[in-house]
């Protein structure tokens, strides 16, 4: 028998609130977070139909200010931060000198020379260090502002009705990544136009002691509360890469289809970039087997790839997958994929899966 | 949680009926969550107490399903093929999973009390 020492588990400002709503929680990246409350499938129909509410607190928050904040982060992110005007934020990746990624983030301007980075929880302590050591060359200041916030994502397509009578600020003028203060419910947060799941909707950056109060007000107009089992199949569906699986350190990421993040310039991961990426990320739908990270993708008997993320899609109603396969191998139509020892066949579709009308 | 008092229970959460029908129990369909495929044995099997004879797999996850006794698989739930939500909806009606003509041994099997009590 053999043991391993355990970790306590982080918990985020809502834990309390996520045991009176019933949820089921799970050790994830270092936290304990609710993976469902009334069911996967209930949770992720109501965030494509209606709207939901996810717990992020769990993410990370750095802010980065300074004369040279625009330039460090030229240097040390792929996509080009001097296009984004105070109050927008951007997709973006932190690459490593092998040009793999330590992370991908988002990137939220302040001010000429303020920025707000948010980092995948379990990458917190990489992606800081990593930062860190870059930032020596330049003027700016680091400040890691992670327990600080409470984050919540209102997703889905009744997000910005639900809201609006509730803030002073006119949200339908605030398009996709929109990056703003506003008055919510009796709190002062900050509200991006921004989600992980395919739907409209909103990022609500509030103060750690006051997410509590939030998320009850929020439970009280009638969102659903949605566990990391909906945002997996969400994200899924709507074919966005989750860092552990679709990324990595020694991952080349432009194997994915997100390559629009990789701006001609100069960056950390440049040089290790210019090589073709040795593998594509595809995406594959089965019948009716639901197929697993690591299960083999075949094309013509002969192992190609595996599968970095699979489900069982309750919005299409058919297993989804996405793999990595060989690049002379990723323009089939027809593969198959071994589930315990069979193989099954997947037709190769493209990403994303599900897009909102 | 129901744990009916004529059924027979193993530790990983599968339910034996007297006349040899198995199935998952009440608690184990709830912490899997939604079932959307379940893959069953094939009829005529000889299995032994402990094997991994079926698989169900939820939206998350795949949970292999052991057989809580050793003998022949007779018959098979047909209807899951089509609607393995039913697996969710009537662990101990309409979800069950194959049944066994039991020839052999069980395994370490508890009684509804001592089931409940285990996972209460």
């Amino acid at each position: 028998m053999t043991s391993t020492p355990e970790t306590p588990l982080r918990r985020t400002p809502l834990h309390a609130a996520h045991l009176k709503a019933g949820a089921r929680m799970v050790p994830f990246g270092g936290w304990d977070m609710p993976v469902q409350y009334a069911g996967v499938k209930a949770e992720h129909d109501a965030v494509r139909t209606r709207a939901g509410v996810f717990d992020v607190s769990h993410m990370g928050e750095f802010r980065v200010q300074g004369p040279d904040a625009g330039a460090f982060l030229q240097r040390v992110t792929t996509n080009d931060v001097m296009k984004l005007k105070p109050g927008r934020a951007q997709y973006n990746w932190l690459p490593n000198e092998a040009g793999g990624l330590v992370d991908d983030i988002y990137v939220y301007r302040v001010g000429e020379q303020e920025f707000l980075l948010v980092v995948n929880a379990s990458n917190i302590g990489k992606d800081w260090a990593h930062l860190q050591q870059h930032a020596a060359d330049f003027s700016v200041q680091l400040s890691d502002e992670s327990d600080r916030w409470g984050l919540l994502a209102v997703q889905g397509p009744e997000a910005e009705a639900l809201l609006q009578p509730h803030t002073d600020v006119n949200l339908s003028a605030k398009k996709k990544n929109a990056y703003f203060p506003a008055r919510l419910l009796g709190f002062d947060v900050w509200l991006a136009r921004t989600g992980y799941t395919g739907e409209d909707g909103f990022e609500v950056f509030v103060k750690a002691d006051e997410a509590e109060a939030l998320w009850d007000r929020l439970l009280a107009l009638g969102l659903t509360p949605a566990g990391l089992g909906a945002r997996d199949t969400l994200r899924l569906e709507a074919g966005f890469p989750l860092y552990g699986h679709e990324f990595a350190d020694d991952l080349h990421p432009l194997a994915s289809t997100y390559t629009w993040v990789v701006k001609d310039k100069e960056h950390v991961g440049r040089a290790g970039m210019q090589a073709a990426p040795p593998v594509k990320l595809i995406g594959l739908a089965l019948e009716r087997v639901p197929v697993r990270e690591g299960y083999p993708v075949l094309l013509n008997g002969e192992r190609v790839g595996q599968v970095t993320s699979g489900t069982s899609s309750p919005t299409l109603g058919h297993p989804i997958a996405m793999a990595l396969v060989q690049s002379d191998a990723a323009q089939a139509d027809a593969y198959e994929v071994e589930v315990r020892g069979k193989a099954h066949p997947a037709r190769r579709v493209e990403l994303p899966f599900y897009k909102r009308a | 949680m129901q744990t009916p008092t004529e059924l027979k229970y193993a530790p990983s959460h599968e339910w034996l009926a007297p006349d040899g029908t198995v199935g998952i129990s009440d608690f184990a369909q709830d912490q899997l969550g939604d079932v959307v495929y379940v893959e069953l044995p094939e009829v005529g099997r000889v299995v032994t107490a402990g094997e991994t004879v079926a698989v169900v797999e939820s939206v998350k996850t795949a949970s292999d399903i052991y057989a809580p006794a050793s003998g022949t698989i007779i018959a098979v739930n047909e209807q899951l093929s089509g609607s393995p939500e039913l697996v969710n909806s009537g662990p101990y009606e309409g979800g069950w999973l194959f049944k066994l003509d039991v020839t052999g041994e069980s395994g370490d099997l508890m009684d509804a009390d001592a089931y409940a009590a285990a996972n209460g």
